[in-house]
C-alpha cells in the first residue's frame, strides 16, 4: 500500500510539473463553463445545475482521456519504463497508483467548475443531492478511466494524445452534454444514448435533478464500459507481451 | 554463503526471425564479476534482460538463486542498469532515488548512495536537467540502490569520461570487494580487462569462449610485434598488419619468436622491436575474425 501512495506521489508530481498537461485539463471544462454555460443559462436554477452537471462529466471525460490516454501511451515510450519493471514489484501497485492520481485530476478539473456554477449562475444544490452527484461522478469516472486507459496501452503516444483530442468534442456533443438535455438538437437525440456520455450525463442528471434515466443509455453505458475494460485489458497485455514477454 | 548466484540452462531466444540466444549455458557462482563481451548483436543485452526479468526465455530456464526473475520477490536482490539511460525527466534527483528505494527494505539512504558515486550537490535538480554523464552515473547507481547481491550492468561507462569512468570502476570494485557479484558487458574492452575475473565472449547468441581474463588472451595465443621500418617484405605466421599514423607497423602474429627471426635473417633495417601480448580486444577481434561486423 505504501508503494501505491509513493507511486500516486511522484506520478502527481511528474504531471504537475509539466504545467501544460494539468492547464489543458483544467482548461478545457472551466473555458466551456465560462463561454457556453454562464453567459446562455439565464436565471433559471435548474437549468444552470443541469449545465454545471454537464460541465463535470466534460471535465471527468476530458481528464480521463488525457490522463490515461496520453499520459500512459507517452510513459511507454519512455526507457524509464522497463527500468521500473526490473524494481521488485510487479505492475499492480503502478496501476492503482495512476487510477489514484487520474481520480485526483479529475477532481482538480470538476471543481473549477462547481466555483464558476456556484459564483456566476444560479446553480444550486441540496447536500443530499450534492452527495448524490459525487456518487454518480465515481460511476461516471470508471468508463471513462477505462477508454483513456484502453487508448494509452493500444496506441503510441502521438496517436494516443490524436485520439484523445478527436474524440472528446464528438463525444461531447454528440452526448448533449453541450446543451439543454432536454431537448437535443436534430440527429444528437438520436445518437445520444448510444454514446457514453450520455449515460454518464443521464446518472448525475438524475442526483441533481428530477431527470429520470433511460434504460438505453444505461444499456449503453454498461456496454461501453465492459468493452472499454475489455480493450484495455487486451491492450495492456498485448503491450506486455511484445514489449516484455 | 556460496554457490551459484545466478544461472542461465539451455536458454534460447528469438525475435521473430532472430536468433538472439541459442543455447545458452552460463553458472555466475556468488561474488564473481563476470565480463560479458562481445559485438553489437550478439544477444548480450538479451541475455541480461533475461536475467533481470524483463523478458522471457523461448527455451530453457533462467534463475536468481534458483528462482525465476519474472516473479517480483525474486528481483529484491538484483539491481540493474540498463543499456538505455532511462529516468524520470520531471522528477529531481533524490526523488528518483527515493522512488527506487521505496521498492527495497533496506535501501542505501540516498546521500551515501549520492556520495559513492559522485553525485552530491545535485540532489535537487531535475533528472532532465542533468549531463549525459551526470545521468549515466544516476542510472549505475540505482542499481546499487537496495543493496543487492548480484548488479546487471548493461554497458555501465558509455558516454562517460576518463575520471568519470574510473570513479565508476572503484565503485565496481568496492562493490566487489564486500562480496557482491557483478554482470557487465561494456563495449570498452579495457574496462573489461581491468575490472573482470572472467570474461565470456558471446557472439551469434551462444557462448564462444568462458574463461579468466588471462584465459581469453592466452587462446588467442596472439602476440602483437610492433616496429619501425621501412617497406617490409612477405613475412610467414602473420595473421594482421597496419601501421599507426607515426608510420610503425602492427603485425598480428600467433608465433612471434619465428617471425623475428625472420626479420632478422631477411635482413630488414628496423628498430624500436616490440612484441606483447594481446590485449582482449586483439584476442576477441580473432576469435570473430570471420565475421565483419564492427566492435562500435
Amino acid at each position: 500500500m505504501s508503494l501505491v501512495l509513493t507511486y500516486a506521489r511522484y506520478q502527481f508530481l511528474e504531471t504537475v510539473r509539466i504545467p501544460v498537461a494539468v492547464i489543458a485539463t483544467v482548461f478545457f471544462p472551466a473555458a466551456s463553463m465560462l463561454f457556453f454555460v454562464v453567459p446562455s443559462i439565464g436565471s433559471d436554477p435548474r437549468a444552470a445545475t443541469l449545465a454545471t452537471a454537464s460541465m463535470v462529466v466534460f471535465a471527468s471525460m476530458v481528464t480521463c482521456l488525457f490522463q490515461y490516454g496520453a499520459g500512459v501511451a507517452e510513459d511507454r515510450a519512455l526507457p524509464w519504463e522497463p527500468f521500473v519493471r526490473t524494481l521488485p514489484a510487479g505492475p499492480g501497485p503502478r496501476f492503482a497508483a495512476r487510477v489514484l492520481v487520474g481520480t485526483a485530476f479529475v477532481l482538480v478539473a470538476v471543481v473549477p467548475v462547481v466555483v464558476i456554477a456556484v459564483l456566476f449562475t444560479e446553480a444550486t444544490l441540496s447536500p443530499a443531492r450534492f452527495a448524490a452527484a459525487l456518487g454518480a461522478l465515481v460511476v461516471v469516472v470508471v468508463p471513462f478511466t477505462l477508454l483513456g486507459l484502453a487508448i494509452g496501452y493500444s496506441l503510441p503516444a502521438k496517436a494516443a494524445t490524436a485520439v484523445a483530442t478527436i474524440s472528446f468534442l464528438p463525444l461531447a456533443f454528440g452526448g448533449g452534454l453541450m446543451g439543454d438535455p432536454e431537448d437535443l438538437p436534430g440527429f444528437i437525440e438520436t445518437i445520444a444514448p448510444f454514446l457514453p456520455t450520455r449515460g454518464a450525463g443521464e446518472l448525475i442528471w438524475a442526483a441533481v435533478s428530477d431527470i429520470a434515466v433511460e434504460p438505453v443509455s444505461m444499456i449503453m453505458l454498461g456496454v461501453w464500459t465492459v468493452a472499454a475494460g475489455a480493450a484495455a485489458v487486451v491492450a495492456y497485455r498485448r503491450d506486455e507481451g511484445r514489449r516484455f514477454s | 554463503m556460496t554457490g551459484l548466484i545466478a544461472r542461465a540452462a539451455g536458454v534460447s531466444r528469438r525475435y521473430g526471425d532472430i536468433v538472439a540466444l541459442d543455447h545458452v549455458d552460463l553458472d555466475i557462482p556468488r561474488g564473481q564479476l563476470v565480463g560479458l563481451l562481445g559485438p553489437n548483436g550478439a544477444g548480450k543485452s538479451t541475455l541480461i534482460n533475461l536475467f533481470v526479468g524483463l523478458r522471457r526465455p523461448d527455451d530453457g530456464r533462467v534463475e536468481i538463486r534458483g528462482r525465476n526473475p519474472m516473479t517480483p520477490a525474486t528481483r529484491r536482490i538484483v539491481g540493474v542498469t540498463p543499456q538505455e539511460t532511462g529516468l524520470p525527466l520531471s522528477l529531481r534527483v533524490g526523488e528518483t532515488a527515493r522512488l527506487v528505494a521505496a521498492h527495497f527494505a533496506d535501501p542505501v539512504p540516498p546521500a551515501e548512495l549520492f556520495e559513492r558515486f559522485g553525485l552530491t550537490g545535485i540532489e535537487g535538480r531535475q533528472c532532465g536537467s542533468l549531463s549525459g554523464g551526470q545521468k549515466r552515473r544516476l542510472a549505475v547507481a540505482l542499481a546499487f540502490a537496495g543493496r543487492p547481491e548480484i548488479v546487471f550492468l548493461d554497458e555501465p561507462t558509455t558516454g562517460l569520461d576518463v575520471d568519470a569512468r574510473h570513479h565508476l570502476w572503484e565503485g565496481i570494485r568496492a562493490f566487489h570487494a564486500e562480496g557482491g557479484t557483478v554482470v557487465l558487458t561494456s563495449h570498452y574492452l579495457d574496462e573489461v580487462e581491468a575490472l573482470a575475473e572472467r570474461v565470456v565472449v558471446i557472439d551469434h547468441g551462444r557462448v564462444i569462449r568462458d574463461g579468466s581474463t588471462a584465459e581469453i588472451r592466452d587462446v588467442a595465443g596472439m602476440r602483437r610485434v610492433s616496429l619501425t621500418a621501412g617497406e617490409l617484405p612477405a613475412l610467414p605466421g602473420v595473421v594482421s598488419a597496419a601501421s599507426d599514423d607515426t608510420g610503425r607497423a602492427h603485425l598480428m602474429t600467433t608465433d612471434a619468436d619465428a617471425l623475428v627471426r625472420e626479420l632478422v635473417t631477411a635482413g630488414v633495417p628496423f628498430r624500436d622491436l616490440e612484441v606483447r601480448s594481446t590485449s582482449l580486444e586483439d584476442a576477441f577481434l580473432a576469435m570473430t575474425a570471420n565475421d565483419h561486423r564492427s566492435l562500435a
